[in-house]
């Protein structure tokens, strides 16, 4: 009998001692920092939704190994960035991830590069979309959008298409101020005037003294930049109701304020207003056709959005990658293979641009419109392969080191 | 050059009044009942989803969900008296926050599995969007209606406070429970009544709140802080105070938004700072 219990002990040993090396080898971790409640919750409904369609379409398994995700909430973090730190500690160093990924917001994603550079472990950013963040560490890929491109874009748009001047209005914090600079930037460079411009807090319950402001400097133009939340479908109403509408001004914008929700909030007031944007769920394109109807699927009929088509294009990152790797998740590796990957996405078609780990990509130009009754976004325009203006003067200027980092 | 000013100056007033029917129902809990009920904002989210899930996917009309929105809000806040809050009102502080910030977490959660996180849109009828246009100026429809409609609210709550049975019974049972109980008065039924009503206000507020400032699980938290800097600064116990402070606050915060913008956001906390030290007690406190 002692025999038997000896032979068990020494055969789960055994069983253990084969299992426990294997199952770290069939496993990549990886670890999800998004916006899950506050201000910002909806951005990690619709950034979180699209991971899971893509692993439903694409599987969970790549060289073998299964896919497992971890998942923090950084909360309402645009006031709290050392939050995103902290997670981005416990995540590697607690839980062993071996990839990080999402940041719904700017700020988690600055103060994760220290994180990244000192464990060497790789990031996708999902969203955050300020130009410089992927200056701060050669381990962050974007498959967002540096949102330079997309405004300074719109600005060129507009001054060759006969705008003059332009009055901005955008949130007080790192995108808004990064749209801010690169629209004036194009504007001024194409030719036109800037005849004023206003900043607003993140928090904000009333616009009516800044929507007041743009009105009174009577420009012919009004450019807008609000992130994603609860600020849009007020700041639109504010518009309406102060008489800005696309029939008395033109109204340009990024694609937050013609989003689905806001739209609807606006009503007819927002016909005409015209933004500069990656995506919109009425692009037309097979590939989007099944993105859309997939993602409706799984959220109850909602329409997916910029922050839904980021995650997804990202999970395809993480995935392609790996495959390139054949399952090493180490972070100079890994971000070695991501470099040049194109693909066809369901915004259009995008690459990894080697140099500075950003996404290049197709920004369309786009007017509110009833279609069916309905108001949507419809591309009337496009340019081509857009690449993160602020980094490409960075890189004339000799500002940044052969891995796209800024140097010191 | 008058035309944009008055224009700016109703803009903060009608602010004002937005202000004023968000924080209303706090200045009956917290300012009479003497209850640190930082759950406000959530029984104002209960009016909120109660007036948008209406329209909606009902199809009533605007102004027949507020008497509603009122009523859930009162009805919920009565089912958490009677389990909950009874308990606390002898309680520090200090439990009161913790057990009303609780609350204000679970809601915040509730609401977003039942709602889900995006935004609420609403889209009100024709006659109360856009702009009458007086002469020179112009107002918007909305803002005229909130005005009246806390100008109403005003009116009934100091009313009903100050020149009925119930009324006085309320103050009394307020000042000093032992002797309101000692002259036959139902305390705690008093109390219940009082209660509802107050978290009935925050329901209309709710209700009425969210065409300008929109409507997501985190709203009990978002407006929170203004709705304390109002019962804070106009005095705890005070319809009128709440009012007349809800109008000032919301002016000084337009017109520095508007002239000042870099540091516009600022000053209304500024101006808070200044009051409490030149009148702790609020600027129409009763004691």
């Amino acid at each position: 009998m002692r025999k038997f219990y000896v032979g068990i002990a020494a055969l789960s040993t055994a069983v253990m001692l084969s299992l426990s090396p294997a199952q770290a080898q069939g496993t990549i971790k990886i670890g999800l920092i998004m916006s899950y409640s506050g201000q910002f919750a909806d951005l990690g409904t619709m950034m979180d939704t699209a991971v899971k369609l893509y692993v439903k379409e694409h599987g969970d398994t790549i060289a073998g190994k299964k896919i497992e995700f971890i998942r923090k909430d950084s909360g309402a973090a645009g006031s709290a960035p050392d939050v995103a730190k902290r997670l981005a500690q416990e995540l590697i160093v607690r839980d062993k991830v071996d990839i990080i990924a999402g940041f719904s917001l700017t700020p988690d994603a600055f103060a994760t590069a220290d994180v990244l550079n000192e464990s060497k472990k790789a990031a996708v950013i999902m969203n955050a979309a300020t130009a410089t963040i992927t200056t701060r560490s050669p381990f962050f890929v974007r498959t967002s959008l540096p949102l330079p491109a997309a405004m300074g874009s719109l600005a060129t748009w507009a001054t060759k298409n006969g705008i003059k001047q332009a009055y901005t209005m955008v949130t007080d914090y790192g995108p808004g101020i990064d749209s801010e600079t690169a629209f004036h930037g194009a504007f001024k460079a194409g030719g036109g005037t800037i005849v004023g411009s206003v900043r607003f807090p993140v928090v904000s319950p009333d616009f009516s003294a800044f929507v007041q402001r743009a009105k009174d400097s009577k420009s012919e133009a009004i450019f807008i930049f609000v992130p994603g939340g609860t600020q849009p479908a007020a700041l639109g109403k504010a518009l309406a109701e102060h008489g800005i509408t696309p029939k008395t001004t033109k109204i340009l914008s990024s694609g937050e304020l013609t989003n689905d929700e806001p739209l609807k909030s606006m009503g007819d007031a927002a016909e005409g207003i015209i933004s500069g944007w990656h995506y919109s769920w009425t692009h037309k394109s097979a590939n989007n056709e099944k993105f859309v109807k997939g993602f409706k699927e799984m959220l109850g009929g909602r329409n997916p959005d910029q922050f839904s088509v980021s995650a997804y294009d990202g999970m395809h990152v993480i995935y392609e990658a790996l495959k390139k790797t054949n399952g090493n998740t180490d972070g100079v590796a890994f971000i070695a293979a991501t470099k040049g990957l194109t693909w066809e996405s369901p915004r259009g078609p995008v690459s990894i641009d080697p140099e500075t780990r950003d996404i290049v990509q197709t920004i369309y130009l786009r007017r509110v419109e009833k279609v069916n009754g309905m108001l949507q976004n419809v591309e009337f325009d496009k340019l081509e392969k857009v690449k993160d203006p602020v980094k490409v003067v960075m890189k004339a200027e000799g500002k940044l080191n052969p891995d796209g980092t800024v140097k010191q | 050059m008058i035309a944009q000013h008055v224009s700016l100056l109703f803009d903060g007033f009608a602010y004002g009044m937005l202000l004023f029917v968000l924080s209303v129902g706090l200045s009956v809990t917290l300012g009479m009942m003497n209850f640190v009920n930082l759950a406000h904002g959530s029984f104002a989210m209960i009016g909120g989803y109660v007036t948008v899930t209406l329209m909606r996917n009902v199809g009533w009309s605007f102004f027949a969900t507020l008497p509603v929105a009122f009523l859930a809000a009162a009805a919920a806040s009565i089912v958490l008296e009677r389990v909950l809050y009874r308990r606390m009102y002898r309680a520090t502080d200090l439990d009161q926050s913790l057990l009303t910030i609780g609350i204000v977490f679970m809601s915040i959660a509730i609401a977003a599995y039942v709602f889900g996180t995006t935004q609420q849109p609403v889209q009100l009828p024709e006659y109360l969007r856009g702009r009458v246009i007086v002469g020179e100026f112009s107002f918007g429809v909305y803002r005229l209606f909130l005005t009246a409609a806390a100008l109403v609210i005003t009116g009934v709550m100091v009313a009903g406070l100050e020149y009925t049975r119930f009324g006085a019974q309320v103050r009394a049972c307020v000042d000093n429970q032992r002797m309101a109980r000692g002259l036959g008065l139902n305390v705690d039924r008093v109390f219940m009544i009082t209660f509802a009503l107050g978290s009935g206000l925050a329901g209309l507020g709710g209700a009425l709140a969210i065409e300008v400032v929109g409507l997501d699980p985190n709203f009990g938290l978002a407006y929170l802080v203004f709705m304390l800097i109002v019962v804070a600064v106009g005095g705890l116990a005070s319809i009128r105070g709440a009012f007349l402070t809800a109008a000032l606050l919301g002016i000084i915060d337009i017109l520095s938004k508007y002239y000042v913008p870099q540091v516009g956001s600022f000053i209304l906390y500024l101006v808070m700072v200044g009051f409490l030290v030149w009148r702790p007690a609020g600027l129409f406190a009763r004691r």
